[in-house]
């Protein structure tokens, strides 16, 4: 009893360990908000020093936050939509109807993240160009839902094949048509997972930054071109950068907060059987 | 009578026109350096006098040069106004990516801006980009902690003095050190400061026939004193430290010298920003063998891509952000220290600038000094005092940058950050085509 106790007490603190580690840096960033910039890069840095708010007041003066945070909001949301609606039928498909090749469409879908996107950097921007398409919230929705749609297709697929086929038979012998087991039996079984991997797009959407900053310009940057615009090659600016990525990042905490608990049971979803 | 209708209609044709140009947009692409926050700031005020709607797109140094280049070359046609440094005006101008500046008026008194500032920014007589302020380096110093030493800086000190000041006031156990310089790698962080090592201890990157020189002893003299001051008179941690670390490090009280941007003293100056704002005195660049290129060059201009469809628009606002007119501006509303430098005679000139900015002169003088034209005591094949201006030079000097800093970080000997060095750079300079 006393040993199960001293392991339980040392997995505990392991887990703490971890995640406070894991949040070091965002608490880190959270005080250098509040210090002035010569605070901010002091090379003993101090813990206990006058909070002071001048940071948000400035980056507030001179960047439109709430626009920045709307564009982030409707990219993410909008991408992670789209990526969803043609991920969800190729789940299905593969996932209940598979080939030979089903293995390898996967595995194909899957090499295109491996490829560094300045690779395809040209060819993108000339596309977007052509389309009239850069700078603008339609053209980044699009390319975010083809980003992420690999690991949508990926996820999803694993967790419709949890679901037992036997389920989907017994819809058929009802008489559902293919739409009507997506919509009455796979959708509904699989909540868990697709609000897990719709989250996971929507995190990642939110602070992916390389199409972010070379695709837009003026109108359709998302929040992490705001972050990037308080960034200055000559003059302090850790504390004002600071306070910008506090701002950006607050809102998708908050939303990570608000649905941990589906995030945490769609992803061990079918884990035990 | 028909005379005076077709004299209504044309001027109403006329003012129609106008109005359609007035109700243009410009996208401006910069950087965030505090000169461009007050730009920003400050822009309504062009606005009101010519309708031009302005739209800011502010982005990271490299991020913007990144940007920009696509934007060019796939003629994207995003920005109408961009800024640029030194280094990228002339090659992008000789590529023919950027509209020539030379007609923007008899009111804009090319004259009265900075010669050497100008030449940095001119190509086959033409100028490409119009300098928004421009910096050269000098030697920042601590009088109070000069005073009780018994030390005294003169106006141009050579690096023997350098150094034995530096010996003099290292007190490391009070967080006070002789020399701060920068030793973060990168062609635009130590590189900068090493390039004019080099330059002042008679060295070259190249020869004639683009041949590397990285393992000349001059280079080797140049890398050895950079690494033996800051390593032993410098504070700890040095390869971490740019620009903006030294100058915090520096504002905050912890360096008796530092040897960086003449744009810093502003600021330095500035009690809201420093702690040192009335300690401080300043001196020329130092010299070790030679003058040449002992002190950097650099500008921060204003560029209109080949690309904009509004290049008339921009050129006015270009002429007005860069103007005699906008450095009082800046002075009336922002207080004279914060008035843009280095680019126009007339700045210096003025007696409130003058009162405001006690530095000004020094400044001057090595801004005046920094002549882009005749960088190195050796003749060179290049333009530019701390860079090299072709476009394999960011690679090159970041990679020896990184060499440069594993020497000072104690991972390699002096001798072979720079063998590898030169052999990094003898492969790009063939891969590249320039020697055989």
């Amino acid at each position: 009893m006393r040993l199960k106790l001293d392991t339980h007490a040392a997995l505990s603190l392991a887990g703490w360990l971890a995640a406070s580690a894991l949040f070091f840096p965002i608490a880190w960033m959270l005080l250098t908000s509040f210090k002035t910039e010569i605070e901010a890069v002091a090379t003993t840095p101090s813990l206990i020093f006058t909070p002071t708010l001048d940071n948000y007041i400035t980056v507030q003066e001179r960047a439109d936050y709430l626009k920045f945070a709307l564009n982030s909001v409707v990219v993410s949301f909008g991408s992670t939509l789209l990526a969803l609606a043609l991920a969800v039928p190729a789940a299905y498909g593969m996932a209940f109807f598979p080939t030979k090749r089903t293995r390898g469409t996967l595995l194909w879908m899957l090499s295109t993240k491996m490829m560094p996107p300045v690779g395809a950097l040209v060819p993108v921007t000339l596309v977007f160009r052509d389309l009239g398409l850069i700078d603008t919230l339609a053209g980044l929705i699009f390319v975010y839902a083809l980003i992420n749609l690999p690991i949508v297709v990926w996820m999803l697929y694993t967790f419709f094949r949890e679901i037992p086929r036997e389920i989907l038979e017994a819809g058929r012998m009802d008489g559902a048509t293919p739409l009507d087991e997506l919509r009455f039996l796979l959708l509904p079984l699989s909540l868990p997972g697709l609000a897990s991997t719709g989250l996971l797009a929507v995190i990642l959407t939110w602070n992916e930054a390389f199409w972010s900053l070379n695709l837009t310009a003026a109108q359709a940057g998302p929040l992490t071109a705001f972050i990037a615009s308080f960034s200055a090659p000559e003059g302090l600016f850790w504390a004002k950068l600071s306070a910008a990525s506090t701002m950006a990042v607050a809102p998708i905490l908050v939303f990570g907060w608000l649905s941990q608990r589906q995030l945490v049971r769609g992803l061990t979803f079918g884990a035990v059987k | 009578m028909r005379k005076t209708i077709a004299a209504t209609l044309m001027a109403g044709f006329t003012s129609f026109g106008a109005t359609i140009a007035a109700a243009e947009t410009l996208t401006i692409a910069t950087v965030n350096n505090a000169d461009m926050v007050v730009m920003q700031k400050l822009s309504p005020k062009f606005k009101e006098k010519t309708g031009i709607d302005l739209n800011w797109v502010i982005l990271e140094e490299n991020v913007l040069r990144q940007r920009v280049t696509t934007d060019i070359a796939t003629k994207g046609g995003q920005f109408d106004v961009v800024t640029i440094g030194a280094y990228e005006t002339p090659i992008w101008g000789k590529q023919n990516w950027l509209a020539s500046l030379d007609d923007l008026g008899d009111s804009y008194d090319y004259k009265d801006v900075i010669e050497p500032v100008r030449n940095m920014l001119t190509v086959n007589g033409k100028l490409y980009a119009a300098p928004f302020y421009a910096e050269s380096s000098f030697t920042y110093y601590r009088k109070d902690l000069f005073a009780q030493a018994g030390l005294t800086m003169p106006e141009q000190p050579t690096y023997t003095d350098i150094k034995k000041f530096a010996t003099a006031l290292h007190k490391p156990a009070d967080n006070q050190y002789g020399i701060c310089l920068r030793g973060k790698p990168g062609w635009g962080e130590n590189m900068a400061y090493v390039g004019t090592l080099v330059n002042t201890f008679g060295g070259r990157w190249f020869d004639m026939d683009w041949k590397p020189q990285l393992t000349s002893p001059e280079w080797k003299e140049a890398v050895t004193f950079y690494v033996d001051i800051l390593k032993n008179y410098g504070p700890p941690g040095a390869t971490s430290n740019g620009h903006n670390e030294n100058r915090a490090l520096f504002s905050s009280g912890n360096c008796a010298m530092w040897i960086d941007a003449t744009a810093a003293a502003g600021h330095i100056y500035n009690p809201a920003e420093s702690k040192v704002a009335d300690k401080t005195g300043f001196a020329k660049a130092p010299v070790a063998k030679v003058e040449n290129g002992a002190g950097w060059g650099w500008a921060w201009a204003l560029a209109v891509p080949n690309s904009s469809k509004k290049s008339d628009a921009a050129k006015k606002f270009i002429a007005w952000a860069t103007s005699k007119d906008y450095v009082t501006l800046v002075g009336e509303t922002q207080g004279w220290v914060s008035a843009p430098p280095g680019t126009r005679k007339s700045t210096y000139d003025n007696p409130e600038y003058k009162k405001a900015a006690p530095f000004g002169e020094t400044v001057l003088k090595a801004i005046l000094a920094a002549d882009p034209t005749h960088p190195t005591a050796q003749p060179v094949p290049y333009a530019g005092i701390q860079f090299v201006a072709i476009p394999e030079f960011q690679g090159i000097g970041t990679q020896v940058g990184q060499s440069v800093a594993a020497a000072l970080s104690g991972q390699s000997t002096v001798d072979q950050a720079l063998q590898s060095a030169q052999t990094a750079v003898e492969r790009t300079m063939k891969q590249a085509g320039y020697i055989k």
